[in-house]
This record gives structure tokens, C-alpha cells and sequence, in this order.
């Protein structure tokens, strides 16, 4: 193997990674809160054309992450309504959360069908960003930097803050945390609110970093594996950094194996290993209930305070 | 003056029946809405959605063809959510159903007759029984999440049909497109009316609902379903095994999603490429649920699903909006008929200036 080889390999699994590990990220901090949030697929794909629409507009990349970012919240804030204001089934309104994406983004994007955007430029000189090998850690978009620093900011703001501290407590015990004077509901919707904006950054990635432009369903079920990967991760970031690397490298060997140039297994077989290992992964933390990595002890029930 | 949500002694019969019309009313006029801000002719695109299916009768035999597997999975799942248990995977059993039953059709070669579509259709409910069965057993051995482990397996199943349709089962007259050979007319199911599409498992799934709606009511298994369900404490003190119900309801489903694929292959299309997957075991949550986990709501609901689905297609022609729209408005029906949950458990009173006044000497 050349090193130009393993280097395109290096950077096509980063590629592949940063979308799901930014929506994972979100929906690790939602399903901490106690939420079960299935509609990731949606509120991406709302992303990515929400980021692409804004980029059209504004010229401006920038823009349209942050315009992402509010898409995809907006989207979240439609589940959150439900879920917290009306006492909704989780994930009954979840579904419906990702079939209403795809539909809305496919109904939005008519109008941006063909349209190209400016692409980010390299935050690095073009010396680092465009050698031949330093590429391989300067030469990425700055979304990929941005979830790179959102674990350890995440990690830190779950495990080091007070506020974190006050959202595991929601998402392991809601009435506890009702009776010393927390509001359970408040705490939830920042959380949802926050793994809407995540996704919709993920999704972005897709219209604006990976092929800058708008396809239908273009995120082709990333988000299912975004939750495939929380659950995978034991819900510990720590974990989730590594799990998303894993299912990244997992990705890169189905396309490759498509495309042919190299493949002792078939490509459906790579493109199922996340789904299979996550099945088997949760299968044992269920079984051994090993300390710290288990499901939020609330996650997925209504909060229905008895005051 | 503020609304005051007040919890019902009972569930409101009449709330039950009324908010699905309700949400489908209030889906057409909203999408109505929306659809015009967004510069589409709204009020076109939802007649063509809604109405357009019921009122053309050369579009009856498609929404028959495509309500069956929507009201046969959504039976099955309507027996898992009453018992709490949540299968979110029907559409992978529904794929591995449809692959069991095209796994006899290839191995009975040219051999064909009601006999072997028998043997392929309970191929293909004992499929999806056996893809259900592991999130089943997960769940009551492991106390693994059913939800995670059956949408997981969903996606564990497309990728099962896209390594058989694209190697082994490679149709080799198919000009390297990756689907299976076109079924022999002797492995079909029956055609009910000459000349048309409705095959016979649309009156299976006509005749269905009113065998679950006879389970459900007036066997003990309905019972310890809805008790499993609605009150765990008191099923455990009744003596009922809660595990085996779980199981149950779980392979139920399971087979009722099998089932459903193996009719629709053996019905409706008589090959599987990587198209086969068209969102059915996802789609049939919002009948269950539209349904009110009713066996005949199912039915009704299924209908109704299954003319946006119709509709969806005739609109992209008329007014060119992408086939997925249709998939707004069926989200936009479980959104409201969710959100209405509401107004079945509690009372909405309007709490005058009295009680208000007290809040504040308080």
C-alpha cells in the first residue's frame, strides 16, 4: 500500500465519521437528559438543507452551519413540543420526526436542485492544508475540527459542570430531581434542543462539505447509525469518540468493497457490522450492567410529575 | 383565565373515535397551508393526495394493493403496543418474510400450485417470526431494549437483501441488475379479479382484522395483552407470564410483518431487488397508532395511509412535488393524532378568574 493510498484512506474515513459522530454526540447528550429522540435522520436531513439553503443565500459557509444548526433545532423543537408539552410517545413522535424530515427537506430542496454553494476554506495555510502528507491532519473542512473539540467539551460538560450534573440527574431519576426544584422539562428541551442543532450541523456535512450540493435523502441513513452509535458507546463519549471511528472504518470498507478494489467480503457485509455490533454491544451492557455504562435509568419514559 | 388540564376517570370514548378524523382533517388543511407558502398549489396537491385515490376507480386496485401490508403489519404491531412492548422493526421482518418466502420459490424450481405458494407464504411468516425472536428473546433473557435491538435489525435486513439479490440469488438473466428472477405465474398468488392487480392478499388483510379484533376481545390472550399493558403490577399479582406475553406479542408481530412481505412478493411483485424495502413495517406504526390499536381502525387507517401513498404518486405528475411529500403528511396525521393523546386522557377546562385570584392570596 502506498502511502498516498493509506493517506485518501485516513482521510475518507474521517470523512465518513464526522457527520455521524456530530449527530451522535447530540443524541448522546439528549438520551442522557432521558429522551429517546429516534428522528435524527430527520432533523439531519433538515440540516442539510437548511445549511445549504442559507449558503445559497449568504454566500457564506459560516452562515450556513449556523443555519443548519438552527434547522435542525427547529425540528427538535417540534418533537419537544410533543414529547414534553403533550406527554407524547417518544418514539411513535420520533418516527414521525424522521419520516416528516426527509419529506420537508425533499420538498424544500425542489427549489435548490443544480444550485452549488462556495465551499469552506482551509482554516491552515495552504502549506499544511495542501502538503502531500500534513494534509492528512490539516486538510480537513472546519466542521470536522469543530466535532473533534465537542467530545472533550461534551465529556467535560456532562461529567465537570453543574448543569451537567442537574441533566444526568433528569435523565436518571426525573422525580428526584422534580422534588429538589429542577424543572425536568426545561432541562430536556435545551437537551433536545441541543441534539437538533448537532444533527442538523451533521447533516450539513453532506450538502456542504462532502458533495456541495442538495440531493434527496442525502444523508442515506447516517442518522440511524448516529443512534446506532450511542447505543453502541455504552452512552460514554469517551467510548463514542473510538465507536465512531470504528463504524467510520467500518463505512470506508464497504466503499471500498463497492467499489471493488479491494474485498474478501461482500460490501452488504461491512454496511451491516454497525447495526450487528451494535445489537451484540448492548446485549452486554444489558446483561453485565458494568458501572457507568448503561442507559439513562429514565430513558424513553413520559415524565408525568405527580404534583 | 388559563386552560386547565384535568385527568379523566376514564378514557373519553367519544375523544378516541373523534381525533383521528380529527387529524386527518386537520392534516389536509394545514398541509393546504404550508404547501401554498411554499408557492405549490396546496389546495391541488392535497385533493390529489386525499382524494384523488378515492374518487378515480382505476386507482382503487393500487390503494387495495398497497393498504394489505400496511393493515396486515399494523395488526401485529397493535398487539405489541397494548401490551407495551415495541417492535419499531416491522420492516426489517418484513423484508426477511419476503426473502423466506422467494428462498422456497427458488428452491421449488419449477415447481408450482397453491401447495408451494402455501409453503412460501408460511415461510414467510415463520421469517418474520424468527427476526422478531431475537429482539424477544433479548429483551426477556438480557432486558435489552426491544426498540434499539428491532430497529437495528431493520437495517441488519436490507443488507441481507442486498447481498442475496446481488450475489447468490442474482437473477443470472437479469442483465446484472442486482433482483431476483421474476416469479413463474404457478408460484403467484391468485389474482381475485380477472384483469386487475388485487390479488388475494387483500382479502386476507380484509378478513384479518376481524380475527384480531376476536383475539383481542374475546380470548385470554387479548386480555393478558391489554392487562401486561395497561397495569404490569397486576398482571404479575393475577399470576400472567408477563415474559411468555412479551414474547407472544413480539412474534406476532413478527409474523404479521413476514406475512406481509411474503404476499406482497408473492402478490404484487413477483421479484425482489434493492427497491423491495418501501417503508411499510415503518409506515404500518402510524396505521397502529391512527388505528387506535384497534383491529378494524387498522383497517380503516390502513386504507387512508395507503391512499396518501397513491396520492403522493398522482401528485408528483400533477404538481411536481417530490414522491416523499407524501411523507409529510402521513407524519403530520401521527403528529396530531399524538398530540390529541391528550385530549383522550384529560379534560380541557377553561379555570376562570376565581381560582386565579386564590393563586394569588396563596
Amino acid at each position: 500500500m502506498s502511502p498516498d493510498f493509506v493517506i485518501a484512506a485516513i482521510m475518507t474515513v474521517v470523512g465518513l465519521t464526522t457527520p455521524i459522530l456530530l449527530a451522535a454526540l447530540g443524541e448522546l447528550v439528549v438520551e442522557k437528559s432521558g429522551v429517546l429522540n429516534l428522528g435524527v435522520e430527520g432533523m439531519m436531513l433538515i440540516g442539510a438543507i437548511s445549511g445549504f439553503a442559507v449558503t445559497v443565500f449568504t454566500f457564506n459557509p459560516w452562515l450556513g452551519v449556523i443555519g443548519a444548526a438552527a434547522g435542525g433545532a427547529l425540528a427538535s423543537l417540534l418533537f419537544a413540543v410533543l414529547v414534553l408539552g403533550l406527554n407524547s410517545n417518544q418514539v411513535a413522535t420520533g418516527l414521525a420526526l424522521a419520516i416528516f424530515g426527509t419529506g420537508l427537506s425533499s420538498l424544500i430542496g425542489l427549489s435548490f436542485t443544480g444550485r452549488i454553494v462556495p465551499v469552506f476554506g482551509s482554516i491552515f495555510p495552504d502549506a499544511l492544508a495542501r502538503h502531500p502528507y500534513l494534509k492528512v491532519i490539516f486538510g480537513y473542512s472546519p466542521i470536522v475540527y469543530f466535532a473533534l473539540l465537542m467530545v472533550p467539551a461534551v465529556a467535560w460538560f456532562l461529567h465537570r459542570t453543574r448543569a451537567g450534573l442537574i441533566l444526568r440527574a433528569v435523565g436518571e431519576n426525573d422525580h428526584s430531581a422534580h422534588s429538589i426544584g429542577y424543572s425536568v422539562v426545561k432541562v430536556r428541551l435545551a437537551a433536545i434542543l441541543f441534539g437538533g442543532a448537532m444533527a442538523g450541523i451533521g447533516g450539513a456535512y453532506f450538502s456542504m462539505v462532502i458533495t456541495p450540493m442538495w440531493a434527496e435523502r442525502m444523508t442515506a441513513g447516517r442518522g440511524w447509525i448516529a443512534l446506532a452509535l450511542v447505543v453502541f458507546a455504552g452512552w460514554r463519549t469517551g467510548r463514542l469518540l473510538l465507536g465512531a471511528y470504528f463504524f467510520g472504518i467500518l463505512m470506508a470498507l464497504e466503499l471500498y468493497a463497492k467499489a471493488a478494489g479491494f474485498s474478501f467480503l461482500p460490501s452488504p457485509f461491512w454496511a451491516a457490522m454497525p447495526y450487528l455490533m451494535t445489537v451484540v454491544a448492548l446485549t452486554f451492557i444489558s446483561a453485565r450492567e458494568s458501572a457507568g455504562a448503561n442507559a439513562p435509568a429514565c430513558l424513553g419514559k413520559p415524565f408525568l410529575p405527580s404534583t | 383565565m388559563r386552560l386547565k388540564l384535568e385527568k379523566r376517570p376514564e378514557p373519553s370514548t367519544l375523544m378516541l373515535f373523534v381525533t383521528p378524523v380529527a387529524s386527518v382533517l386537520l392534516t389536509m388543511f394545514i398541509g393546504m397551508v404550508v404547501f401554498d407558502l411554499l408557492g405549490i398549489n396546496g389546495f391541488r396537491a392535497v385533493i390529489d393526495i386525499f382524494l384523488t385515490p378515492l374518487l378515480a376507480s382505476y386507482k382503487w386496485q393500487d390503494v387495495a394493493v398497497k393498504a394489505a401490508p400496511l393493515i396486515i403489519i399494523a395488526l401485529g404491531l397493535s398487539v405489541g403496543n397494548r401490551a407495551q412492548v415495541w417492535n419499531i422493526g416491522a420492516e426489517g421482518q418484513y423484508i426477511i418474510g419476503a426473502l423466506c418466502a422467494a428462498g422456497v420459490g427458488i428452491a421449488a424450481g419449477t415447481a408450482g400450485g397453491p401447495l408451494v405458494v402455501l409453503v412460501m407464504i408460511v415461510a414467510g411468516i415463520i421469517g418474520g417470526m424468527a427476526w422478531a425472536w431475537i429482539p424477544a428473546v433479548l429483551r426477556t433473557r438480557y432486558d435489552v431494549n426491544e426498540i434499539l435491538t428491532s430497529l437495528m435489525l431493520v437495517y441488519v435486513a436490507f443488507q441481507v437483501l442486498a447481498y442475496l439479490v446481488g450475489g447468490p440469488w442474482k437473477d443470472p438473466n437479469g442483465r446484472n441488475f442486482p433482483a431476483t428472477a421474476p416469479l413463474q405465474p404457478s408460484q403467484e398468488l391468485p389474482i381475485l379479479f380477472p384483469g386487475s392487480t388485487v390479488h388475494l392478499g387483500v382479502l386476507i388483510a380484509l378478513i384479518l382484522p376481524f380475527v384480531f379484533w376476536l383475539l383481542m376481545s374475546r380470548s385470554v390472550f387479548g386480555f393478558q395483552i391489554r392487562v401486561v399493558g395497561s397495569a404490569p403490577q397486576a398482571a404479575r399479582y393475577g399470576g400472567f407470564d408477563t415474559k411468555r406475553t412479551i414474547i407472544l406479542a413480539l412474534l406476532i408481530s413478527g409474523a404479521m410483518a413476514g406475512l406481509a412481505g411474503a404476499l406482497e412478493f408473492t402478490g404484487a411483485l413477483g421479484t425482489i431487488n434493492l427497491g423491495f424495502p418501501s417503508n411499510y413495517g415503518f409506515t404500518a406504526i402510524i396505521v397502529s397508532f391512527l388505528g387506535r390499536l384497534n383491529p378494524i381502525g387498522c383497517l380503516i387507517a390502513g386504507i387512508v395511509l395507503a391512499v396518501t401513498y397513491v396520492g403522493g404518486q398522482v401528485a408528483q405528475t400533477t404538481v411536481h412535488i417530490p414522491n416523499a411529500t407524501a411523507g409529510i403528511f402521513q407524519a403530520m396525521m401521527l403528529f396530531f393524532i399524538l398530540a390529541s393523546d391528550i385530549l383522550v386522557r384529560y379534560r380541557v377546562r377553561l379555570v376562570g378568574s376565581a381560582s386565579s385570584a386564590q393563586g394569588v392570596k396563596a
